[in-house]
């Protein structure tokens, strides 16, 4: 019994990985960058629900929504301002520039809400749901819940519209696609914009389930989503969702059954092998350069 | 030639001037109408509800010496370093205080890491630290010049073991403790052992790393054992993490605490989820004692706002120091030092006096956490 709940504790912070991981794999899939500053926006992200939440009394889904579209422009913004002027540049010089990001977005926040970390509000309450004999508190249920539906969303707007068609085609050959009339800038701030929403609903879930919002949250947990996303292939949708939920089940399997110490190094240790294994991540493909 | 010794003779005046200038900042300590003490407190970051409680509790305490007359028909002046919580910065901040200030003694640290840290600084100097609120076992091992104002972590440990065993009649115990952190992880092992000796049973012992957010893993674990108490000796913040999450993997049980919840019901998001639960402090507002009722009053008249457990510590670690100074008739460092040895107040914490290992004689207040509010349950003796 014990095990059934600490997979679904696994799943639970696997899916808020998962979110937060499929905005630096998409990043990384159509501009071949490391968005370091994605672990800011969710925390960002999180501020924005608090705020929403105890300043304009809103419910919890109307904070939600204000975060993604609040977050969606600040990813664009970010893109247009940091990123768009060095597309030519070379690989190194967005990725510093990211970093700087990063502690522009941490300092600003610690300026503004100070670095004293808030409490965030009971938006789920109740009761733990009954399962037979395994009980699962409401946060979990609906963590996963949104979340397996976001990223069903997410597959089939990257599949099944144009846009995602036009994403596709810009990851695989920016070049072509221009000569195929796709407006690449265009693209590539939707694609910003789409990581950076999801990023805010990660950032909420994560401060429901863990009720302290402060100006460093988003750098571990972007961190630990980086690194799903390079284990299940970076680039790979799907990959990114396989990558986290792995991480996710480790490190609750290493805390209930080994050592809660080692629950990192247990994560880092099957990233290295992985990469050993297999450097492009599970799901990623080994692309040969073309001479 | 006459012109150039005038020119020498000005010269020497203006070097003088200068120098004399120095010489008396240097020796500012013991010739100026003032007494400079510092202070050291986290009043940014993690832990700065403690830092400012405690430095406001010492302010107000120099206040209304300085009222008086001051010390030694000296007034004093209190010089508060913010060192965030973080023990390099501790360290930076004394040797500033030390160095730039002259300060004649300090009051601090707050928090256990960064008092170790400034208490094992202070040894080139041996000038007089009193830690109001650092209550890991070590910080006043590093030599005879460190002392505190309130009792250690194993003490906590050890009397809420015995309280959750004489009081509560728990049978069964689970600990939670942060084992990256001197103070969580030395009352968890005092708990441990007390309860254990009294009889109990310690069902799971569970640790998790200082950044660590999801304890979900542990506490389903520890839910399995199904313990009537559960101790969860760490800061409020982390706490509150805590108590959300035992309420999300459905671990019905008492939850224990130690200091370091003061203020917990502030970082808390509903303050159902802590409903019930106890923690050992070192006071209780709800005293009817006069001295502590008078502190009360005093620090909100000053401060604007209701002074917690660490603004009393910080109030007795003041006191200690004057009756210290008073008692040595002098502000030299060592000989303050030495006067601090037989030191007893009677303070807003209690009776203090001191131990040979510098550690106060003290009781210890149990309070309980009913409909949102703090409450005064028991008094342990040690």
């Amino acid at each position: 019994m014990d095990f059934v709940l600490q997979i679904i504790n696994g799943l639970h912070v696997g899916s808020i990985y998962a979110l937060i991981a499929l905005g630096y794999t998409m990043v990384y899939g159509i501009v071949k960058l490391i968005n370091f500053a994605h672990g800011d926006v969710i925390m960002i992200g999180s501020y924005v629900v608090l705020l929403s939440l105890t300043e304009l009394h809103v419910p919890f889904w109307i904070a939600i929504i204000v975060a993604v579209v609040f977050c969606a422009l600040l990813g664009m913004l970010i893109e247009r301002f940091a990123y768009k002027p060095l597309r030519n540049a070379s690989r190194i010089t967005p990725l510093i520039t990211a970093i700087g990001v990063s502690l522009l977005l941490q300092n600003i926040a610690m300026k503004v809400f100070s670095a004293n970390p808030k409490p965030f509000p009971n938006v789920i309450s109740g009761e733990p749901f009954q399962f037979g004999g395994v009980q699962v508190g409401q946060v979990t249920i609906y963590t996963i819940l949104i979340s397996v539906v976001l990223m069903v969303l997410l597959e089939l707007f990257v599949l099944k519209t144009k846009m995602g068609k036009a994403m596709r085609a810009v990851s695989e050959d920016a070049g072509a696609a221009t000569l195929m009339g796709i407006n690449i800038n265009t693209t590539i701030a939707i694609t910003f914009a789409i990581g950076s929403g999801l990023a805010a609903v990660g950032g909420a879930l994560y401060s429901t389930a863990y009720p302290i919002v402060d100006p460093y949250i988003g750098s571990m947990l972007g961190l630990k989503a980086f690194i799903a996303a390079v284990l299940g292939g970076i680039g790979k949708i799907q990959g990114a969702m396989l990558g986290a939920f792995i991480i996710g089940i480790t490190e609750c399997l290493t805390k209930g059954y080994v050592s809660s110490q080692l629950s990192e190094a247990v994560v880092f240790a099957i990233l290295i092998l992985v990469l050993l294994v297999k450097p492009a991540g599970i799901l990623g493909q080994n692309i040969r350069e073309k001479v | 030639m006459k012109k150039s010794s005038f020119t020498l003779v000005a010269i020497m005046c203006v070097l003088t001037l200068l120098f004399t200038g120095c010489g008396s900042k240097k020796a500012s300590t013991d010739e100026a109408k003032e007494i400079k003490i510092g202070g050291l407190a986290p009043l940014t970051g993690n832990v700065s509800v403690y830092g400012i409680s405690a430095s406001n509790g010492t302010k107000l305490a120099f206040d209304e010496a300085n009222e008086k007359g001051g010390v030694l028909g000296k007034k004093i002046k209190f010089i508060v370093e913010d060192e965030k919580g973080d023990a390099t910065e501790a360290v930076n901040a004394y040797n500033k205080l030390v160095n730039n200030e002259e300060v004649m003694a300090i009051i601090g640290d707050i928090t256990s890491k960064p008092s170790a840290a400034v208490a094992s600084a202070s040894q080139k100097e041996k000038l007089p630290v009193i830690t109001p609120t650092a209550t890991a076992a070590n910080v006043t091992t590093y030599g005879a010049n460190v002392y505190r104002a309130c009792f250690l972590d194993p003490f906590q440990g050890s009397v809420m073991a015995k309280f959750a065993k004489d009081k509560l009649s728990a049978k069964t115990a689970a600990v939670i403790y942060n084992t990256g952190d001197d103070y969580s992880s030395g009352i968890a092992e005092a708990f441990k052992k007390s309860f254990e000796k009294a009889g109990g049973k310690v069902v799971a012992y569970e640790g998790y790393g200082a950044t660590d957010k999801d304890f979900k893993s542990q506490l389903t674990k520890i839910k399995g054992e199904s313990p009537d108490v559960l101790m969860v000796p760490d800061y409020y913040n982390t706490v509150a993490l805590v108590a959300a999450q035992v309420k999300e993997v459905g671990l019905k049980t008492t939850l224990l605490g130690a200091d370091g919840w003061d203020g917990v019901l502030g970082s808390v998001q509903d303050p159902s989820l802590v409903e019930g639960a106890y923690f050992s402090n070192h006071y209780s507002p709800m005293d009817t004692n006069t001295k502590v009722q008078d502190f009360i009053k005093n620090y909100k008249a000053k401060f604007n706002a209701e002074p917690n457990a660490l603004s009393a510590l910080g109030y007795d670690a003041a006191k200690i120091l004057i009756a210290a100074i008073e008692k040595a008739k002098s502000t030299d460092k060592d000989k303050v030092v030495k006067a601090l040895k037989g030191v007893e107040i009677d303070g807003v914490t209690g009776k203090i006096s001191f131990d040979e290992n510098r550690n106060p004689i003290k009781s210890v207040t149990v309070l309980k956490l009913t409909g949102g509010k703090v409450e005064m349950f028991d008094k342990m003796n040690p």
